[in-house]
């Protein structure tokens, strides 16, 4: 192997920027920084739920277990160019095994209910990239839709397991007892599922912001240039899948801890639609789109009960309304930012960075995804 | 199939001109071998685009593969960085053979390409592009790209360093945070060559690099490729022959997918079975529009 130490023109020369042999200053690792964001965004959470009813706390929850869901999608579609149309299939396949071990093996502890659904969907993940590697566009597009049409079909194949349609319900008591009557259940709920939730959201990051998450955005431009690069592409799209269907299983086994049921009926595949509609209304490119993407799912759908309420709609409208004007506003947002509302926040501030420094036209043109905030909420 | 008849029209001659393919000297020595392709056919349905195609690849060396359109430049390159399965014959790196290469396994062997197409990444930065072909020295792995590890971090730097010094190098390093959409088709051109170049090859496989370029970027190009000798080797495609004349030490010439010359620019301009496969087509042409 020839290395930089060899005397090649320019490259080794090159002034200060290419030595091997200019001093090492110290790095601060990745995990470090998306830790220390982790542990902000836990105290913010945990101030919101301090500050709120317990039914907020329970939104705040189902925002948290949507930002996963969402954010494993963003890498995979957003970063890799892999769309998804099945992703609840992921989550069902999460809430299940948690739903299953808490009835049949309840000596096992939640964290480890949680890793092992996460552990599942990513078996499920693999399977599926494998078969996805292959596939491209709308035929990709029609294989996940076709997991997610299927999958929960399967729990009336084994209605003494999976109870049919009616699914599964179990309760978890995790609040410590040192913590019942002091912390409200809901409360501490949202607190477990929003560290699981920033403990993804930090692995998300570090593969986000780093080599890895170049190289998938590098094999969604050009597979033959990425593979002439060093990039195994097969593999690369396996990854990208199986790190979004553990995301989606987590996602998955956190709802079934919040809810206490596991049912098909929660899986539909308007619920993959709707995972890879927030994504495009949040913005493709980046974590962060992932997050108001999750909190659309969830406020959408309050706002607009609010709003039918308030205006004593008959139940046929109002039921359809949330559906109605989440379509309104996607189809906006789009027109008025094409990269979503992330793409959108960004383009604003490099407005403002530019009307302060005129000379700074150049940065115009960076991606969303190299955008420094894209750390994300981790 | 009208490609396949001229083929049936040119056999003969190729092959009573075949001596000229023997002339060339055989470096069977391959301590002195960088590449060697031997004896490589390649068929597409009834086409034979490669029809027994030997290529030595001296160390530092600048090589020029030239052909009428068709002749098989692009598939000879595409053999090589196994993209093309050849239907016979043998790939030989540093005298190891090449068995069911893979493209993406050619960064670690030490070949970089470029494309005609410059196949640059849409959505990732210059600066990016340009990482994304230095990932022959990463040394961490996914998992600990995973954790966000020092380790993972040391890396990243390492990569954007070496990544800048190339830029620099190339006089693009101002452009290092715009998108390749954006940039004008010559800068592109180099962002490319930047992406082959980082890996820090043994071997760097051109094609068509002068396709595009104004007469003062081919200068340039002229000058870079023989500052690129001087640390790697360099294989091109090339169309303009002016380029290929000035900075070429061998030249291979192919027509309809064999080797039909090698040697020096001198003599490959020279060589009567040259000028014909250049000149004769149109004659050729001609010919059977008459028939």
């Amino acid at each position: 192997m020839t290395s930089t130490n060899t005397s090649r023109p320019g490259v080794a020369e090159a002034p200060a920027s290419g030595g091997l042999d200019r001093p090492r200053t110290r790095v601060v690792p990745p995990l470090l920084v998306h830790l220390l964001a982790a542990l902000v965004a836990l105290a913010a959470v945990v101030a919101l739920t301090l500050l709120t009813d317990p039914f907020t706390n329970l939104r705040i929850a189902t925002v948290g277990y949507y930002l996963v869901a969402v954010a494993g999608l963003a890498l995979l579609t957003g970063f890799n160019g892999q769309v998804s149309l099945g992703h609840g299939a992921f989550m069902f396949i999460g809430a299940y095994t948690v739903a299953l071990l808490v009835l049949h093996v309840p000596a096992f502890p939640l964290w480890a209910d949680l890793l092992l659904a996460a552990v599942t969907s990513g078996v499920a993940g693999l399977l599926a990239g494998a078969a996805a590697a292959r596939l491209h566009g709308p035929y990709l597009a029609g294989a996940t839709l076709a997991l997610a049409v299927g999958l929960p079909a399967v729990t009336q194949r084994f209605p003494e397991l999976l109870e049919g349609s009616n699914g599964l319900s179990f309760t978890v008591n995790s609040t410590p007892d040192a913590l019942v009557g002091v912390v409200p259940p809901t409360r501490w709920q949202a607190w477990v599922v929003w560290v699981a939730v920033l403990l993804a959201l930090v692995v998300l990051a570090n593969l986000a912001r780093g080599r890895l998450g170049r190289t998938l955005r590098a094999v969604r431009d050009d597979e033959v240039a990425a593979s002439l690069a060093g990039v195994h592409v097969g593999r690369t799209k396996v990854l990208a899948f199986l790190v979004s269907a553990v995301c989606g299983g987590l996602a998955g086994g956190l709802q079934a801890f919040l809810l206490g049921t596991a049912a098909p009926g929660s899986f539909t595949p308007a619920l993959s639609l709707s995972l890879l509609a927030a994504l495009v209304l949040g913005g493709l490119g980046s974590l962060w789109g992932a997050l108001w993407g999750a909190l659309a799912l969830v406020y959408f759908q309050v706002w607009t009960e609010d709003f039918s309420d308030l205006l004593h709609l008959p139940t046929n409208v109002a039921d359809n309304l949330p559906l109605a004007l989440y379509g309104v506003v996607l189809v906006v947002v789009i027109l008025l930012f094409p990269h979503g509302v992330q793409g959108g926040l960004h383009h604003l501030r490099l407005r403002l960075l530019a009307s302060r420094s005129p000379r700074r036209g150049v940065t115009d043109r960076v991606t969303d995804a190299d955008d420094p905030r894209s750390e994300g909420e981790a | 199939m009208p490609l396949r008849d001229r083929h049936a029209e040119t056999s003969p001659t190729n092959a009573h001109f075949s001596s000229a393919v023997e002339m060339r000297p055989m470096t069977s020595d391959s301590s002195d071998t960088l590449l060697a392709v031997r004896g490589v056919t390649v068929r597409f349905g009834g086409l034979v685009a490669l029809h027994d195609v030997e290529l030595t690849i001296r160390p530092r060396t600048v090589v020029g593969v030239i052909g009428p359109n068709g002749a098989g430049k692009t598939t000879l390159f595409n053999v090589v960085c196994g993209f093309v399965r050849p239907d016979s014959g043998t790939l030989h790196w540093r005298g190891q053979r090449l068995r069911r290469h893979r493209p993406h396994q050619l960064a670690k062997l030490g070949i970089s390409r470029t494309m005609q197409a410059l196949g640059l990444f849409a959505g990732l930065t210059v600066l990016e592009n340009v990482m994304t072909g230095a990932n022959r020295h990463a040394g961490s792995g996914t998992v600990a790209a995973l954790l966000g590890t020092a380790g993972s971090a040391r890396d990243e730097r390492d990569l954007r360093e070496r990544a800048l010094a190339v830029l620099e190098e190339l006089d693009v390093a101002d452009v290092r945070d715009a998108l390749p959409g954006s940039l004008p088709y010559g800068v592109q051109k180099r962002v490319a060559l930047a992406r082959a170049l980082v890996a820090e090859p043994d071997l760097l496989l051109l094609d068509e690099p002068a396709s595009g370029l104004s007469s003062a970027e081919m200068d340039e190009l002229v000058g870079r490729l023989r500052w690129l000798r001087e640390s790697t080797t360099v294989v091109l495609v090339e169309h303009h022959m002016d380029l290929v004349m000035r900075v070429c030490d061998e030249i291979v010439v192919l027509n309809f997918g064999e080797v039909i010359a090698t040697g020096t620019p001198e003599r490959v301009r020279a060589d009567p079975l040259v000028l014909d496969a250049y000149l004769g087509n149109a004659a050729d042409g001609e010919e059977r529009a008459g028939a």
